[in-house]
């Protein structure tokens, strides 16, 4: 069973639609900026791709925006989103025939952040009593069921830097396999609280400047935020209802490293690229465009290289690869589900996106990574790579609808 | 540098990634010691108790053995004016 993209939504410093995202992306503006001076006076680094003046009350009523932790908040505003985008209803999603698969790494970090600021520093005693529900990192899935009427499979997956990535690539398969359908997949993360960006700091692999994957001059990540999520749902179903089709969903390949707790390998990527391709039933050669990993750290981007050389072969150098991590920076749980919208929309319009800030080629990086000007090209199919610390990669393919 | 700082240096070191101290030499690269990055972030943020300092990623990233980073550290604590 072939399974379609038919609905988008992406909540992101650079745009608060899919539609102001991918805009973004092709203009190269990207949304990595000075962090909020109250967090900035107390970090090394000074730059972030933070939402800027995000209103809750904008979104929820008072009461319900009281319950959600920010994360949750995005996801459950990319996920309205992708489903009126698909053209879906409550009365069309209810009940057990649809799934909800969201990723997130680190759960409500800014509601934990203030509430432990509480007991620690204040010492009052007490947390607030719904701390819990706010941390649990499956609250933005669990609203959206509620809010929705989905009583099929809903859960959240965290795997570091690769959540969305499995997250999304298990719904495509719970949909291939008929078991729901249709899945709203995604993921979500509120990255800018104090101790979770001093934990950061503290890892030293945070650029003092900006993100500049492949470059020379790369000196590390930057962090992001936001959500984004798809709706997926059988080609055939969708053809029959009207639907848009923004790509086809045809693949997903998953590895672990089984090496080290931080330091990329070449084999897991490469392993869950050819996963991917496998899945799909492609070969290297019909791919066209890979949105990469791309963190803008000396190893990320060294390692992934190989892998794709490893992978592609004499291919890799007709390939265009680009990381938009340049421009989003990195959204940790919700990285996945931002590149693989930027992955959809570069099928779906026949546009690659860029990568921005590139300065000298780095020879241990050599491909062609589309530098600092989108570019309009078609190509048929396109991968989009997560390596999460851990050693956990989730790679997901995508067709043009041309294909189809 | 005092042989007392390079003591205290090279106990901190040992500590932290739980080795005896006749494991480190200063004239030793990271690789030959089997000290990788995520050794290399342990033994910064302990070096930064134990002394008082703050190094920064720059300077970190540019050191290859222990005798160079011995000699970043006295540099810092110097210039804090408290030498050890």
């Amino acid at each position: 069973m072939r399974v379609a993209v038919t609905g988008v939504g992406a909540l992101t410093p650079m745009g608060a639609t899919a539609a102001e995202f991918w805009r973004a992306l092709i203009e190269g503006r990207g949304g990595i900026g000075p962090i909020q001076p109250c967090l900035a006076a107390q970090l090394r680094f000074p730059h972030g791709a933070q939402l800027r003046d995000w209103d809750p009350l904008a979104h929820f009523d008072a009461r319900t925006a009281d319950l959600l932790d920010p994360f949750a908040q995005y996801a459950a505003v990319a996920g309205r989103e992708a489903l009126r985008d698909a053209g879906l209803t409550a009365e069309d999603v209810k009940g057990t025939r649809t799934a909800i698969l969201t990723g997130c790494c680190a759960g409500g970090q800014v509601s934990e952040d203030i509430q432990f600021q509480e007991l620690y520093g204040k010492q009052t005693g007490r947390v607030h009593p719904m701390t819990i529900p706010r941390i649990m990192s499956n609250a933005g899935a669990s609203f959206l069921s509620m809010e929705w009427g989905v009583s099929g499979p809903v859960y959240s997956i965290s795997t570091a830097c690769a959540s969305s990535g499995h997250a999304m690539g298990q719904g495509l398969w719970m949909v291939r396999s008929g078991i729901v359908d249709r899945a709203i997949v995604g993921g979500a993360e509120a990255s800018f609280s104090l101790g979770f960006l001093k934990a950061w700091e503290a890892m030293r692999v945070v650029s003092p400047d900006t993100c500049r994957p492949f470059s020379k001059e790369r000196k590390g990540l930057i962090l992001g935020e936001g959500a984004a999520m798809m709706v997926i749902e059988p080609l055939e179903a969708a053809r029959a209802r009207g639907a848009r089709i923004y790509a086809e969903f045809a693949g997903a390949g998953m590895s672990a490293d089984a090496h080290h707790i931080t330091q990329p390998s070449v084999g897991g990527p490469a392993l869950a690229m050819s996963n991917a391709l496998a899945d799909a039933n492609l070969r290297p050669e019909e791919i066209g465009y890979i949105n990469a990993h791309g963190t803008g750290t000396l190893a990320n981007d060294a390692t992934e290289c190989r892998a794709i050389h490893a992978i592609f072969g004499a291919h890799a150098a007709k390939l265009a690869v680009s990381s938009t991590k340049s421009m989003h920076g990195h959204a940790l749980g919700a990285a996945g589900a931002l590149e693989a919208v930027a992955t959809v929309m570069a099928l779906s319009e026949g546009v690659l996106p860029p990568t921005m800030n590139y300065m000298t080629p780095d020879p241990e990086c050599e491909l062609d990574v589309v530098p600092n000007a989108a570019r309009a090209q078609q190509v048929g199919a396109a991968l989009s790579n997560s390596f999460a610390f851990g050693g956990l990669n989730a790679v997901l393919c995508f067709k043009s609808p041309a294909s189809l | 540098m005092t042989e007392e700082f390079t003591q205290k240096l090279l106990q901190c070191i040992a500590a932290t990634l739980h080795k005896p101290v006749e494991t480190y030499r200063l004239d030793a690269s990271f690789e030959e010691l089997g000290i990788d990055s995520l050794d290399g972030i342990n033994i910064l943020f302990a070096l930064e108790n134990e002394f008082g300092i703050q190094i920064p990623d720059d300077a970190a990233r540019n050191v290859k053995n222990l005798g160079e980073m011995a000699q970043g550290v006295w540099k810092l604590v110097e210039a804090k004016g408290a030498p050890a």
